[in-house]
């Protein structure tokens, strides 16, 4: 049995009380949400924080309200998410992003708030102990050499978070308390491309809420890869959403790659403001997003075969937008309706 | 691989719930999860264990109604809270109408699967009486199986969703 | 018995006689168990690939507060295996390590976290050796050895054979097929990590209660290793969670506990954690195989050459008998004249490889069936047609003289062909769709044992008493398949009782007669003929007792339904407990036991009893593909399998049998592979199992599992208990070569490697699209030092079945 370090538990009731035991414990505390990228990572001694502050009980966290767009508390789990009124027909890539992480049970257990602070991904990195010392370990857990690539000096681990890019492309923005304050930034700017230091969170910071703006007009998408229906991280995860004028052509657009790099990536969409999703605007950015991704081989399936199919995976998306019948193809790659 | 934990802090932990039905209190080591206590200090080992890591749902019970992995599922945090497993399903002698079905029709070979899968199988079949074939595989798709091929586990569940129906069960 | 008689149990749909307490959560597998005052233990692996130990100091971890006992290699002189000719394991490696996972010592404290916490104060000076990562390196570092016995150099296992002159045969062939391929390995991935728990009783006497399938090995293995009479150590096979050949070979963690127990009086319990079952391993062999294979214009097989390289992985296991499964039962699905096999098993710095589920044959018969299928392209034939046109026939011998009993293989061609709707659909649907069909052969039982001895292979004891109790005893395993219910349902129905009126005690060699294990798909067929003898000879007791007070004939007893009544006039009649009761005051009390042992096989030639079985089972596959040609994506609609059981004991449960074996072969077709990362030579010397997870590790989940639908044809094998054959392993072989051809017929590339993977199934279309040959596989075949084949001619050529000197060396001796 994989069991978890020892440690301390402190269960604060208000986001005020967690962020005041964040300030004292200092960088020795860890905040426990879902625990389901945590826990795993503790059992395999990546993380063996003195102190897990649980946020479980925190009621605040998992307030949704609608005004000027939709205030999401980080602390919903994924099953919450998508039980939140309209959010399907309001906010699709976001529903359907949240609809294919992990597995049904690991979606009532993981939050929002984990998801888009999930720690990055790398067959080098999540092992057990024992195989960490079995290749001397990595620079991103008490070693010094990236194995993915030996002359690489930052750390290549994978951002794998599939709501971060579906969110980016709608617009969102975070909120993040501290005993200090609070700010809100763009989602966007949470990341670093650094799959150690991955998150711009400091660490007496709590991921409080995600806010979401009025969706009038834009239309969202999410496609995710990966090698089966269920369980796996993705391999690709493409986030679209396109603001068009009532003869289709597109006034604004947003995608984002997620898992082709240490932070999503945001793919800049000029090329198609102004033009209709024709088939050749749609093959030209996808050219341009399989030019920018970067997939190395420390997740699952062939990296050049990853590669080649982000401008297939990108079209799946803006063919959705465009209003395709992606149904069919929907089905043959996430096993499900999503 | 050791702890960092200091010596003094390793003390147990009591813990009060509604288990099955039945009001339970316990004590263990705080860094255990629900999946430990339960089958190391409650001696109910009728929850699995196949990674420990939230990559198979053999430890799957339901934690206030939610079918959730019992893995990652610290203990300190079911404080007040009722959990259900593989245990508290029948009703005296008589077998659930899913642990009949999967008795029946094959949803069971091993076994090592099977209390997971259908405690994940009667969360749905509480929220969706009738669900679809492919609604049943998509429900119960956290929870690996190497014996059946899936195909007579989802027979068991439809074979449990019309029993469930029936009006007098 | 078997035949004619209405059957009442064999054959109905039924609850099985275990699933009650696996619905309930009440069975107990072996973490389940505890006991008072009980100890836990934690091993430490190797982190080297391959490396000398120079120093072990467990001075600290024995210090650590909780800790009990710590164990070295010095602790286990005496090595194991489970083969006689490959006993190269120690419990904890005394001098060196041969892969990353290779347990070298051993923690037993008052709980795990206690355990795990003093592994890291063992402290252990290694000196690396070079690493062999592949079979290439293997053969071309001879001087690096990995263990210092075997063929030479880092060959452990070389076998040749050949029957008949296949190089005259390929010469007079019409035309000649040469191909490449290669099986990546994988592994069984049971759900149930293993586990062991050992204890000395109140009578001073060793308990194992261990997740294995062969408690008798396990027993013999111990009682070697710990030195003690095997009449001191009881093993008690626990249910099994899920099987599949990994819990065959005696295991590390099953002789460190024991010796524990025996050395601190108190029970000792060990489960592996998800990452230590990778490295138990003992899966399937990558295996590289070259076919060259004659046929006529007409599509008739002329001559097959085979040869095949395996990687074995740091030590023997199964590894000898994996080895001529490679290409022993090559010749039983079609008609071959003449047939040599050259096979190679060599040693690398990887976890040991070993029997699953299919055991040595699937890898040969993808290659096999994906070779007929370019034949039957290539001569224009339809794939169905031309293997119904040379199937073998029932009864006859094989060129390697293994001999065929009863075959349904035509029948489950046809069967699937119609379910499938095969004529309609292949070469004939859209692009991007197509069909592929294959076909496959396995055991019902290895013909010999393990060790070499003349007892029976299979046990059952049977006692009754005036309650009407039945209690059955076998040394049989139930690792999830089914067996125990197959055993209560054979004494049910013999006795004319239900299978719930029947108690089953299984897999205890301190209580049950001795059956060889859950392996070989030999239980239904081994243990059921036992389990038939047994009841037959209490049925004879009971028909004596009750014949005599109903005043009538014993031929005239019928036993039905739980009645003992005459035939002829429905009022003499008592209930089964009432006839048993007579027989215990007529003959004292009973019981009878039954035995069995396969019968000889024709085969004389020193090598002939690896292949020989009492029966074959034979599958036949249809599987539809759907692959993107943009992306390659891959997807399966549907299977169609029929699977020729002879009878079907339970047909729910031999569906389920059948599922889920095609369930595993869709897995190994398309992403299940234990594969290995090495690192830069330069920084690193390991070699690490890529992905030991169950997340890295792919199976199916259930969206990614088609609906198959299922033909159980029933060509009753008279050496079989009612006819039954084994569905346990058969129904996974024809699945990978299936889906290979399914592919080709959907977008016209040839992917001769598994898994087939989407970015394969694109860069051959990218070779299609170029003009050039559009396949993905395995380029060249090394220059592999096989031994000389040892020649023996087949039955129609004169054979007797012994070694025989080749007719072309007669001539050549003559020329000269």
């Amino acid at each position: 049995m994989m069991r978890l370090p020892w440690f301390d538990y402190r269960a604060p009731k208000s986001i005020e009380e967690a962020a005041k035991i964040l300030a004292w414990e200092g960088t020795g505390a860890m905040l426990l949400a879902g625990g389901t990228d945590l826990l795993p990572n503790m059992k395999r001694r990546h993380q063996m924080p003195g102190t897990l502050v649980g946020l479980r009980n925190i009621e605040d966290l998992k307030r949704v309200s609608n005004g000027n767009g939709l205030r999401l508390g980080a602390g919903l789990t994924l099953t919450e998410l998508l039980a939140v009124r309209g959010l399907r027909d309001r906010y699709r890539g976001l529903a359907q992003a949240a609809a294919q992480v992990a597995t049904p049970l690991l979606r009532n257990m993981g939050t929002l708030g984990g998801n888009l602070c999930l720690d990055t991904r790398c067959t080098y990195y999540n092992q057990n102990y024992e195989w960490r010392q079995a290749i001397n370990f990595c620079m991103k857990k008490d070693g010094d050499v990236c194995w993915v690539a030996t002359a690489s000096r930052r750390c290549l681990a994978v951002s794998s978070t599939d709501t971060a890019p579906a969110l980016i492309a709608l617009g969102a923005r975070v909120k993040l308390v501290s005993a200090a304050g609070a700010r809100e930034v763009a989602l966007d700017d949470l990341y670093n491309n650094d799959g150690i230091d991955y998150l711009k969170r400091k660490p007496d910071e709590i991921l409080t809420e995600i806010l979401l703006p009025k969706p009038a007009g834009w239309k969202s998408t999410y496609w995710k890869l990966r090698r089966r229906g269920s369980f796996d991280f993705p391999l690709l995860g493409v986030g679209a959403a396109v603001k068009t004028a009532g003869d289709g052509t597109v006034e604004e657009a947003r995608l984002v790659l997620g898992a082709v790099s240490s932070h999503p990536l945001v793919i800049k969409t000029d090329s198609l403001l102004g033009k209709k999703l024709t088939d050749d605007a749609i093959a030209e950015i996808g050219e341009t997003a399989e030019s920018r991704a970067k997939p190395m081989d420390n997740t699952d399936m062939d990296l050049r075969w990853r590669k080649h199919v982000v401008a297939d995976f990108v079209g799946y998306a803006l063919r959705e937008l465009r209003g395709d019948d992606m149904g069919a193809t929907r089905l043959r790659i996430a096993k499900q309706l999503v | 691989m050791s702890g960092n934990g200091k010596i003094e802090r390793r003390r147990n932990v009591q813990l009060r719930l509604n288990l099955n039905g039945e009001e339970a209190e316990v004590s263990f080591a705080p860094y255990k999860t629900l999946l430990e206590v339960l089958r190391e200090d409650l001696g109910l080992t009728g929850t699995k264990h196949g990674c420990e890591l939230g990559e198979c749902g053999a430890c799957t019970v339901l934690v206030d109604g939610t079918p959730v992995l019992s893995c990652l599922q610290l203990a300190v945090e079911c404080e007040g809270r009722s959990v259900e497993t593989i245990e508290g399903l029948a009703r005296g002698n008589a077998l659930h109408p899913l642990q009949a079905a999967f008795a029946d029709h094959g949803g069971s070979q091993c076994g090592y699967c099977t209390p997971g899968v259908i405690m994940t199988a009667k969360a749905l079949l509480g929220e969706e009486p009738n669900p679809s074939r492919d609604r049943i595989r998509e429900a119960t798709s956290g929870n690996l199986c190497r014996c059946t091929g899936y195909n007579q586990i989802v027979e068991s569940i439809e074979v449990a969703a019309a029993d469930l129906r029936t009006p007098g069960k | 018995m078997s035949t004619g008689k209405r059957l009442d149990v064999v054959g109905k749909p039924r609850r099985r006689v275990d699933s009650r307490g696996k619905v309930l959560g009440q069975l107990r597998f072996a973490d389940d168990l505890s006991l008072p005052r009980m100890l836990h233990c934690k091993l430490l692996r190797s982190p080297h690939p391959h490396a000398r130990i120079e120093s072990i100091d467990v001075s600290r971890a024995e210090k650590h507060p909780g800790v009990h006992l710590v164990l070295t290699g010095k602790d286990f002189p005496i090595p194991f295996g489970i083969m006689p000719v490959a006993q190269d394991e120690h419990a904890l490696a005394p001098e060196r390590v041969r892969f990353v996972g290779d347990p070298v010592a051993a923690v037993i404290a008052k709980d795990e976290q206690t355990a795990g916490e003093a592994l890291g104060l063992i402290e252990v000076k290694y000196q690396p050796l070079p690493t062999i990562a592949t079979p290439e390196e293997a053969l071309a570092n001879a001087e690096t050895r990995i263990h210092d016995y075997g063929e030479q150099g880092n060959i452990h296992r070389n076998q040749a054979y050949e029957f008949g002159d296949v190089e005259e045969a390929l010469a007079g062939s019409d035309h000649v097929f040469e191909d490449t391929f290669f099986y990546e390995g994988n592994t069984h991935l049971p759900m149930e990590q293993q586990a062991s728990l050992a204890a000395v009783e109140g009578d001073g006497k060793l308990t194992l209660s261990s997740s294995t399938q062969n408690p008798h090995y396990l027993h013999r293995q111990l009682a070697r290793v710990l030195q003690m009479p095997a009449s001191q150590i009881r093993v008690i096979a626990t249910p099994n969670g899920g099987g599949f050949g990994g819990k065959c070979d005696p295991a590390n963690h099953e002789l460190v506990v024991s010796k524990a127990a025996l050395i601190l009086g108190r029970p000792v319990k060990i489960c592996l954690t998800r990452e230590e079952v990778f490295y138990q391993h003992r899966g399937r062999h990558p295996v590289l195989m070259r076919f060259r294979t004659g046929v006529t214009k007409d599509g008739r097989l002329t001559g097959m050459h085979l040869q095949t390289l395996l990687d074995g992985g740091g030590y023997g296991s199964h590894g000898p008998a994996s080895t001529f499964y490679t290409g022993v039962l090559t010749p039983v699905t079609y008609e071959l004249p003449r047939f040599k096999f050259e096979a190679c098993r060599v040693f690398t710095n990887k976890p040991p490889c070993g029997p699953k589920r299919g055991h040595g044959t699937p890898q040969p018969r993808f290659g096999q069936e994906v070779q007929l299928d370019k034949i039957a392209e290539k001569l224009g034939l339809d794939p169905a047609e031309m293997r119904l046109g040379m199937v073998t026939k029932a009864d006859a011998l094989t060129a390697n003289w293994l001999k065929i009993g009863s075959t349904g293989l035509a029948e489950c061609i046809r069967k699937v062909v119609e379910m499938s709707g095969w004529k309609e659909k292949h070469r004939k649907l859209p692009e991007g769709r197509g069909v592929g069909l294959a076909c496959s052969a396995y055991m019902c039982g290895a013909g010999v044992s393990i060790y070499w001895n003349k007892m029976p292979h299979s046990g059952v004891q049977l006692l009754l008493d005036r309650s009407g109790q039945v209690s059955v005893l076998c040394g049989a395993t139930e690792i999830g398949q089914g067996s125990d219910d197959v055993l209560a349902a054979i004494v049910a129905e013999t006795l004319g009782i239900g299978t719930g009126d029947v108690r089953v005690h299984t897999g205890d060699t301190g209580l049950t007669p001795i059956d060889l294990g859950s392996y070989s798909s030999r239980v239904t067929v081994m243990m059921g003929n036992a389990a038939l003898q047994a009841a037959g000879r209490v049925r004879e007791q009971i028909v004596a007792a009750a014949a005599e007070s109903l005043e009538i004939l014993p031929g005239r007893v019928l036993l039905s339904q739980g009645r003992v009544f005459s035939a002829d006039d429905s009022s003499k009649t008592m209930s089964f407990a009432e006839a048993v009761t007579l027989a215990e005051s007529k003959f004292g009390t009973l019981g009878a036991v039954g035995s069995y042992a396969p019968p000889r096989q024709p085969g004389r030639y020193k090598g002939s009893g690896v292949g020989p079985s009492p029966a074959y089972s034979f599958s036949a596959c249809v599987v539809e593909t759907e692959v993107d040609p943009a992306t390659g994506w891959i997807t399966v609609p549907k299977i169609w399998v029929a699977h020729d059981i002879g009878r079907a004991i339970n047909p729910v449960h031999a569906r389920g049998q059948v599922i889920g074996g095609v369930y595993m072969g869709l897995g190994e077709a398309l992403m299940e592979e234990q594969v290995f990362r090495r690192l830069p030579a330069k920084l690193s010397g390991a070699l690490v199992h890529r992905i030991p997870s169950m997340l890295e590790y792919k199976s199916l989940t259930s969206l990614d599992m088609p609906e198959v639908e299922v033909a159980l044809v029933e060509e009753p094998d008279p050496n079989c208990p009612f006819g039954a054959k084994e569905a346990g392993q058969g129904p996974l072989l024809p699945v990978m070569p299936a889906v290979a051809n399914a592919i080709f017929d959907a977008v016209g590339v040839r992917i001769d490697e598994l898994p087939i993977t989407p970015d394969k199934v694109l860069a051959a279309l990218q070779l299609k699209a170029e003009g050039k040959p559009p396949r993905i596989g395995p380029g060249s075949f090394p220059n592999v030092p096989y031994a000389k084949a040892m020649f023996v001619l087949p039955p129609w050529e004169g054979g007797d079945g012994n070694e025989s000197t080749p007719q072309r060396a007669i001539a050549g001796a003559a020329g000269t």
